[in-house]
């Protein structure tokens, strides 16, 4: 008798999985295969001059090498900042903790390259802290510039996701494991390293991972910052679209290389993060409680001077933006609109245009990530498999050289799309894919197939199923990583820079230009636009789900 | 309208080739409340959900009457099922859920919220009707479960263990619940369970399960008195396993000096050795028998558990809490109810001597 496996249902998942999988594999894998080989094979020959080039000049190697010091130094500081925070939130009652966390979910939106610009205002040669620290000690503090600003403002910008994600794993701890430990004789310092540190260890593994792909391929910061610290993000910009020289053979040899640097990292980490995985599930969270007295103090400074660095850049782009501006300087206590004024009249499209295409890249992630996830989950194949594998990938693939990769396969021939919006809004999507379909998996995990399956005993074909009980089911859960992907979208520079053209330019790259040519009053109001609104998702999406936010990985 | 459910030689095998179901068959008769019965991993789930149809069928035939429903997908197979974890829908509310299947039916007002109503007094969940239910205690979930179950009217009402999920106290109630409305609606009901007290309770008809091989299909009566296997005896409930030598319908209980002559065995039966089955309860004191001193005494409430060592090895006891107590190291004698208890052949099938 034959197997009755392959349901006509079970056909149609794995033909939607294969429609949805050739947009990822024409707008990623593609653009990726013509980049690797692009970069060894130049006009109809091998040519292996770049990497040679690259191998043996101390300029590239140097560039290498810092940014791996960045990369490592930065994410090993935010973990224990991170960390820190972390424990100091789950364990003491901190006053305020309801606007500390909406505060901190706003600053993590905020873009790095925002970030290092509005630390230059802050910190910079002339900006309000040097000149104020200047004046105070009579002292020649030349400004937050070089390794150690670049470290600063990482550190700074990823404290608060560390924070988030570590705090989730922290709440799945069960305060009975602690009490047994305590019961043990296990106290103090020794607690921590026994009990804690294992437990959340696969989570700060994998937001470390996070932390450095940001970190290890950055190229806004380290041009604001880094002031002539050269880090590899930076050659792959210069070596593509610097006023010098197009070098398109030298851009695809770089990007591979830090291709293959984020995929040998990727890979130790998952191997670290797997061999130490824990199942938890907490019945008795741990309670915080009241300190009082030095600990309490300190406590509290340590987590309100943290998030107001972190919500800093923030706070001055928006204290900027009212502000008159003559060209490059503000124009201390006189305010005005005018920013706001020139930045809808001369950017007012870009604003529009951001949240038309923020929405389609939304509508598609969600449509693409729902379906692979549900036929992955449901109908498994050894195609859905793949395609499941594949779509993680952009995980460990760097803004800038998925830019890269997009520009050298969509600017000539056969397929003309640089500049075209449907490039942007695909380069979003593809981006955030991983990101959904992994937490639209865990929620259909969670779901379990038991309640569709009453949904077809009650007679609702697999159809009627997918749509009026699995997908309201899934809605709630997807829902706040979904915005977070709308949000990361509208903010995102790092690939779309590669592809804009003057006339689909969006947010994030308007900001970006504006800085580069000094209308920094623009650039501030148009931040603040972009933050506001962000913001705004953020908050509501915070409220309505009582702070019980999941942000998937 | 209710069907006979016809299945005849049902195989179930899972992708590693893992025979879970061999070759079973079984009618199920219209309106009986059909219990399937075994330890867990003997493959009950597999084949509640052969009939619901989430699982293939590797060979055989199932029927609704003389409709075989091998290859209807489950949206057409016209059942009503019940699960462990309730599987109520949480977005939406309890009138919501129940009308669900009615909908999918294409039941217009006014008979739809007629049918739904008439369904939530049955359960008595009507002051829940507009509630959500992620915040409802099980037993409420397990209501709504059943009567959007019962609410399309469904051929076939499948449950697998809906009650296991529930509290001691609650369990024993939504028993009940279910039996009453299930003789009510009078459907043909496969209900799954490892729980043999309340397979007793519950079942017109018990279908004892072991490793994908029904052992003995009977009623619950039948079933506890009568077990053709030493399976199903143990299952029942704990019992005393003893061996004993037999000599036509004489059995000396190995290691002690006590005969018995067992009636209800077989006429013909030509076995030298077997193994006697008696249940706590079977056993009594007396001022002669089996000799043994006091081990243990454990206190349940209404009974009394001993456990005698004696020369045929531990035995246990249950007696009321009202009889004589024994006082742990007392030697006492037990007598055997020789015409309640059952004898099986040694082989490793254990079957029975007696007659019916
Ligand atoms: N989807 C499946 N794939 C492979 N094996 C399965 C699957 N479901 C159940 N089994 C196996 O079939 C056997 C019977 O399982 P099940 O029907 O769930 O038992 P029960 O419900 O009686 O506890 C078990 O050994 C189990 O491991
Ligand atoms: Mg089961």
């Amino acid at each position: 008798m034959k197997r009755r496996k392959h349901t006509r249902e079970f056909t149609i998942w794995n033909v939607m999985t294969i429609i949805c999988f050739s947009f990822f594999a024409f707008f990623f894998l593609y653009p990726l295969l013509r980049m690797i080989i692009g970069g060894i094979y130049v006009d109809g020959k091998f040519n292996f001059d770049s990497y040679k080039k690259f191998f043996t000049s101390r300029y590239y190697m140097s560039a290498v090498a810092n940014s791996f010091k960045i990369a490592l130094t930065s994410t090993c500081i935010s973990i224990v900042t991170g960390t820190t925070y972390a424990m100091i939130m789950r364990h003491v009652k901190i006053k305020g903790k309801k606007l500390i966390d909406v505060l901190l979910l706003v600053s993590t939106i905020t873009p790095p390259f925002l970030g290092g610009y509005s630390w230059i205002l802050l910190g910079g040669r002339v900006g309000y802290f040097t000149k104020f620290i200047n004046k105070l000690f009579g002292i020649q503090f030349p400004g937050i510039y070089g390794f150690w600003g670049i470290i600063f403002t990482f550190v700074v910008g990823s404290t608060a996701t560390m924070y988030m994600y570590i705090s989730g794993a922290l709440k799945n701890l069960d305060s009975s494991l602690v009490e047994a430990a305590e019961n043990l004789g296990c106290r103090g310092l020794r607690k921590i390293i026994k009990i804690y540190i294992p437990l959340i260890l696969p989570t700060v593994l994998s937001t470390a991972l996070l932390s450095f792909m940001r970190a290890f391929a950055d190229f806004g910061t380290a041009e604001l910052i880094g002031e002539g610290y050269h880090v590899l993000g930076g050659l792959i910009y210069s070596s593509y679209l610097g006023e010098v020289y197009r070098d398109g053979a030298m851009a695809s040899a770089l990007s591979s290389i830090t291709l293959a640097f984020t995929a040998i990292i990727f890979m130790i980490q998952r191997y670290f993060a797997t061999r130490k995985n824990v199942e938890m599930n907490s019945l008795h969270p741990i309670e915080q409680k009241d300190y009082k007295g030095i600990k309490g103090i300190l406590a509290h400074a340590y987590i309100y001077f943290m998030t107001t660095l972190s919500i800093l850049p923030i706070l001055t782009v928006t204290y900027n933006s009212f502000q008159k501006s003559a060209g490059q300087v503000f124009v201390d206590g006189q305010y005005s609109l005018d920013s706001y004024a020139k930045a809808f009249s001369r950017m007012g499209k870009a604003i529009s245009r951001t949240y038309i295409f923020g929405f389609a890249a939304l509508a598609l992630i969600l449509v693409i990530g729902i379906i692979t996830s549900y036929a992955n989950v449901r109908h498994r194949s050894t195609i859905t498999k793949t395609v499941d594998t594949l779509t993680f990938f952009p995980f460990i693939v760097p803004g800038a050289v998925l830019g890269i990769a997009t520009i050298l396969a969509f600017n000539g021939k056969p397929f003309y799309l640089t500049g075209t919006s449907i490039i942007i809004i695909a380069i979003w999507v593809i981006r955030r894919l991983p990101y959904t379909i992994r937490s639209s998996t865990s929620v259909l995990h969670q779901i379990g197939a038991s309640v569709e399956e009453a949904s077809q005993s009650l007679g609702a074909n697999g159809i009627h199923t997918f749509f009026k009980v699995t997908l309201p089911m899934m809605f709630a859960g997807i829902l706040p990583g979904a915005l977070l992907s709308w949000v990361s979208c509208i903010t995102e520079l790092s690939s779309s820079l590669f592809v804009y053209n003057n006339k689909n330019m969006t947010m994030s790259i308007a900001i970006y230009t504006q800085i580069l040519k000094g209308n920094m009053g623009i650039a501030s109001a148009m931040s603040t636009i972009l933050l506001v609104s962000a913001a705004t998702v953020l908050t509501i999406l915070f409220t309505s789900s009582k702070g019980k936010m999941d942000f998937g990985l | 309208m209710t069907v006979t459910i016809n299945i005849e030689h049902a195989k179930k095998v899972y992708d590693n080739n893992n025979v879970v179901i061999p070759d079973l068959s079984v009618v199920i008769k219209p309106g009986e409340f059909f219990t399937l019965l075994g330890p867990s991993g003997c493959g009950k789930t597999t084949l509640l959900r052969m009939i619901a149809g989430f699982n293939t069928i590797e060979g055989g035939e199932i029927k609704f009457d003389d409709r075989v429903i091998n290859n209807l997908p489950p949206y057409k197979r016209n059942i009503g099922m019940v699960f462990q974890n309730y599987a109520v829908f949480p977005h939406m509310t309890t009138r919501e859920n129940v009308a669900f299947g009615l909908k999918e039916r294409k039941i217009k007002e006014p008979e739809l919220s007629q049918r739904v109503d008439d369904m939530l007094k049955m359960v008595q969940i009507e002051e829940l009707a507009d509630r959500i239910p992620s915040n409802m205690s099980g037993g409420q979930q397990q209501r709504i479960a059943l009567a959007r179950a019962i609410v399309i009217q469904p051929d076939v009402l499948l449950m697998d263990e809906p009650l296991s999920n529930l509290d001691a106290k609650l369990r024993v109630e939504m028993r009940s619940v279910i039996r009453h409305i299930q003789q009510q609606a009078d459907i043909t009901t496969v209900y799954v369970t490892h729980d043999q007290e309340e397979a007793l309770a519950i079942s017109d008809r018990i279908a004892v399960m072991n490793k994908g091989v029904i052992q003995q299909v009977d009623n619950p009566v039948n079933i506890y008195r009568h077990p053709v296997n030493l399976f199903t005896a143990t299952f029942m409930g704990q019992s005393n396993l003893v061996r004993c030598s037999l000599d036509g319908k004489k059995g000396t209980l190995i290691g002690t000096d006590q005969s018995y002559e067992f009636n209800r065995i077989n006429d013909d039966c030509t076995e030298k050795e077997a193994i006697i089955c008696i249940r706590p309860k079977d056993l009594k004191f007396a001022d002669k028998g089996i000799k043994g001193t006091v081990k243990e005494r454990v206190f349940f409430g209404t009974d009394i558990h001993y456990t005698i060592e004696t020369g045929a090895g531990e035995l246990l006891l249950s007696c009321s809490v009202n009889d004589p107590l024994h006082e742990v190291g007392e030697t006492v004698f037990l007598e055997v109810e020789k015409d309640v208890v059952n004898l099986f052949t040694t082989d490793e099938n254990g079957t029975t001597l007696m007659k019916r």
